[in-house]
């Protein structure tokens, strides 16, 4: 079990949150850009497990935070979702570059 | 006496009166001036009977102390402060008299009497200053009523520029006179002239002070007085309506510069050179003048070339030790000079044209302006039992007698100019055929001849206060009990008198051969000699002269200055600005609503951030 390195955990993490940024940042459907949102958490959720077993001081505690980003995570979709299809609603589209509403 | 200081006030009242309530008072504003005037002239009359045999009076109170300096203010009642409140207050109620007929009609009535109010004001404040800096500053203030008053036709270009170079030109003069003035502060530790007197008298100050302190005052005086080379502005300042030519720059105001050498008379009397400035100014100005004004064909330019050479007699009379005779000349000249211009105006106001080539042929049309304005024209040349005959006489004597030939040679000159041009005004206005179609040629109303009246009794009798004939009146009255002052009455050849009136004769005789005979024609010199003709119809160029070399300098620098601004200075502001501007543009740009554009701009400074706190924490 041991010979899979820490930094190999923490490069997927690495990787993941990368393509979830690029994602978020990038993408014009305002589906794609919630999903790599989750990608990034959970890049985040891999570090905090991989820090409570193989951390300075290993402990539970990560792996019970872990679970709670997961559940917050979800609860996020599903307001994000939410808000999204009133969006959808009211203005026929989800292209994220259409929605300016900050400026004004 | 004690009370002299009300004086300038009347005129003070009335000039903030009518800016208070000048709008609805229209043309009975100009009740109020003269009734501001008169009450001034009264209180000047009562003052100079007073003095006539008591004593000076002066009272200061302190006005400023800086440190162990205490500058005062007060007035002063000397015999020569006197003399100068009743000739300035004299002709200033009779110009406002002559004024409500002459601008009648005119809907600024009440601002040109405000101006007037504000100008007699300052010139009665100038004569009863007992110190330097009082008298600067009231100086300044009559400068300013002058300006206000010389561009009272603001709407005319020519009266725009006039006034302006009005202004300018005397106040080049009057960094002459305030450099002089600081000098002597410097040097006596006092502006008082008593005190700066004592200490003359006691030799504190070095003879090379005096003479470039006494010569810093005189380019005041210059400035004012309108001599060579500051005099370019008087001619111009004809652009003012008449009445206020007679007033400042024929009576009162040009005659600053003379009173100013005057009162300060001890102070350049310490000096030779000083006092062979002042006449070497004044000789050459008298017959400069003079010239030109035997060309100009514009009434109130001839009245104003001669006021120039008038005026340069008189200096050439302090300068050459002739108080008695400067302070004569100043007065009698304030008299027949204000004639004059009045006289002038009455023509002008009734064929609305100031050509004389235009006229002719008024003496039948204007019975009562015409024998006035030949009285005016005797006295000024110098044709006996007329004032200026005396006082012009005196001049030639003192000049003489302080060995000044040459300079007495060119006055007896400038005499001889001096006769042929005012008679060369005479008859060309008054004499022969009309020269052009003058309709409605009508008489002057008598709030205008009334002035002129009293002026031309002036012009006759003035002279008679101070004859070799009948006794020195007004010399020994001037100088009693201040020997610092020279002599009452200075003894010269008695041929002087003789040359002094053929030398106006002769001037009169050519006038009336060419102009009112013309036997001889009046073209004869300037066909000989058109060269001269050119330079002296065109003033020595002298215009010319300024334009291109001090405008020019002063625009070349001005010019330069002027990139220096809109390159450097300017160049600095807009940089700033355009710094400030483009980072709000930029920062606008990014402000645009996208939230990706958000998260990426949070993103980078969240890594740049890290990347700082690691380089600075030590982790990289």
């Amino acid at each position: 079990m041991s010979s899979v390195p820490v930094s190999a955990f923490l490069a997927l993490a690495l990787i993941l949150f990368c393509i979830g940024l690029y994602g978020a940042l990038t993408k014009k459907n305002t589906v794609i850009v919630l999903i790599s949102i989750e990608l990034m958490l959970n890049a985040v959720n891999i570090n905090l497990v991989t820090f409570s077993k193989y951390g300075a001081a290993p402990s539970i505690t990560g792996q019970v935070f872990a679970l709670f980003s997961i559940a917050v995570a979800a609860a996020e979709v599903a307001v994000g979702l939410a808000i999204l299809i009133s969006l959808y609603r009211n203005r026929r589209s989800v292209l994220i570059d259409e929605m300016t509403e900050l400026k004004n | 006496m004690e009370n002299a200081w009300l004086i300038p006030l009347f005129p003070l009242v009335s000039f903030l009166f009518l800016l208070l309530f000048g709008k609805k008072l229209k043309e009975a504003s100009a009740f109020v001036g003269i009734l501001a005037t008169l009450a001034s002239l009264v209180y000047s009359i009562l003052v100079l009977l007073e003095r006539l045999d008591g004593p000076t009076h002066k009272a200061e109170a302190v006005w400023l102390t800086i440190g162990n300096l205490e500058l005062t203010a007060g007035f002063e009642v000397n015999q020569l402060n006197a003399l100068m409140l009743v000739i300035v207050s004299l002709v200033s109620f009779l110009v406002h008299t002559y004024s409500k007929g002459y601008m009648h009609g005119d809907e600024r009535i009440p601002v040109f009497y405000a101006y007037l109010g504000l100008f007699t004001f300052a010139m009665l404040g100038l004569v009863l200053s007992p110190n330097l800096l009082q008298t600067y500053i009231f100086w300044e203030l009559v400068g300013v009523g002058s300006f206000l008053l010389i561009g009272f036709y603001f709407y005319k270009e020519s009266a725009k520029a006039a006034a302006k170079k009005a202004f300018i030109m005397t106040r080049i003069g009057d960094v002459g006179l305030f450099i002089g003035m600081i000098l002597l502060f410097w040097q006596t530790g006092s502006f008082e002239y008593d005190e700066i007197f004592a200490a003359v008298e006691e030799g504190a100050i070095s003879g090379t002070m005096i003479t470039v302190t006494a010569i810093l005052i005189f380019i005041g005086a210059v400035g004012k007085s309108g001599q060579f080379p500051l005099h370019t502005w008087l001619p111009d300042a004809m652009e003012g309506p008449t009445p206020v030519s007679a007033l400042i720059h024929a009576a009162t105001m040009v005659a600053a510069g003379v009173y100013l050498v005057a009162s300060l008379f001890p102070l350049f009397n310490a000096s030779e050179t000083a006092m062979l400035t002042v006449a070497i100014v004044g000789a050459f100005t008298a017959i400069f003048a003079a010239t030109i004004g035997l060309v100009q064909t514009d009434i109130k330019r001839v009245l104003a070339y001669s006021t120039v050479s008038q005026l340069g007699y008189m200096m050439l009379a302090l300068g050459s030790a002739g108080y008695v005779a400067g302070v004569f000349h100043l007065m009698t000249h304030a008299f027949f000079k204000a004639l004059l211009f009045l006289a002038a105006g009455s023509v002008i106001h009734a064929v609305h044209t100031q050509d004389i080539e235009k006229m002719g042929g008024l003496w039948k049309k204007l019975s009562f302006t015409g024998p006035l304005f030949l009285i005016g024209t005797l006295s000024i040349s110098g044709v006996p039992l007329f004032s200026g005959f005396f006082s012009k006489d005196e001049i030639l004597i003192a000049a003489w007698a302080h060995g000044n030939y040459v300079l007495f040679w060119l006055a007896v000159i400038a005499a001889f100019f001096t006769a042929f041009y005012m008679f060369r005004l005479f008859f060309m206005v008054f004499t022969g055929e009309a020269r052009s179609e003058m309709k409605n040629v009508h008489e002057s109303p008598s709030t205008m001849t009334m002035p002129m009246v009293v002026l031309a009794v002036l012009a006759i009798i003035a002279g008679y206060v101070n004859t070799p004939w009948f006794g020195t009146f007004l010399g020994d009255w001037l100088v009693e009990g201040n020997e610092a002052l020279g002599h009452s009455h200075i003894e010269g050849p008695g041929w002087i008198m003789i040359v002094a009136t053929l030398v106006s004769l002769l001037g009169i005789w050519l006038a009336w051969m060419m102009y009112s005979k013309k036997s001889l024609s009046r073209n004869w010199l300037s066909n000989r000699a058109p060269i001269a003709y050119n330079i002296v119809k065109n003033k020595y160029y002298m215009d010319e002269i300024y334009e291109q070399s001090i405008v020019f300098g002063v625009k070349a620098v001005s010019l330069f200055l002027r990139f220096i601004e809109l390159f450097v200075v300017e160049g600095l502001v807009k940089l700033t600005t355009a710094t400030v501007q483009g980072l709000g543009k930029a920062g606008a740009k990014i402000q645009n609503g996208q939230m990706q554009t958000y998260g990426t701009i949070a993103f980078v400074g969240l890594a740049v951030l890290i990347v700082i706190y690691a380089v600075t924490g030590g982790y990289l």
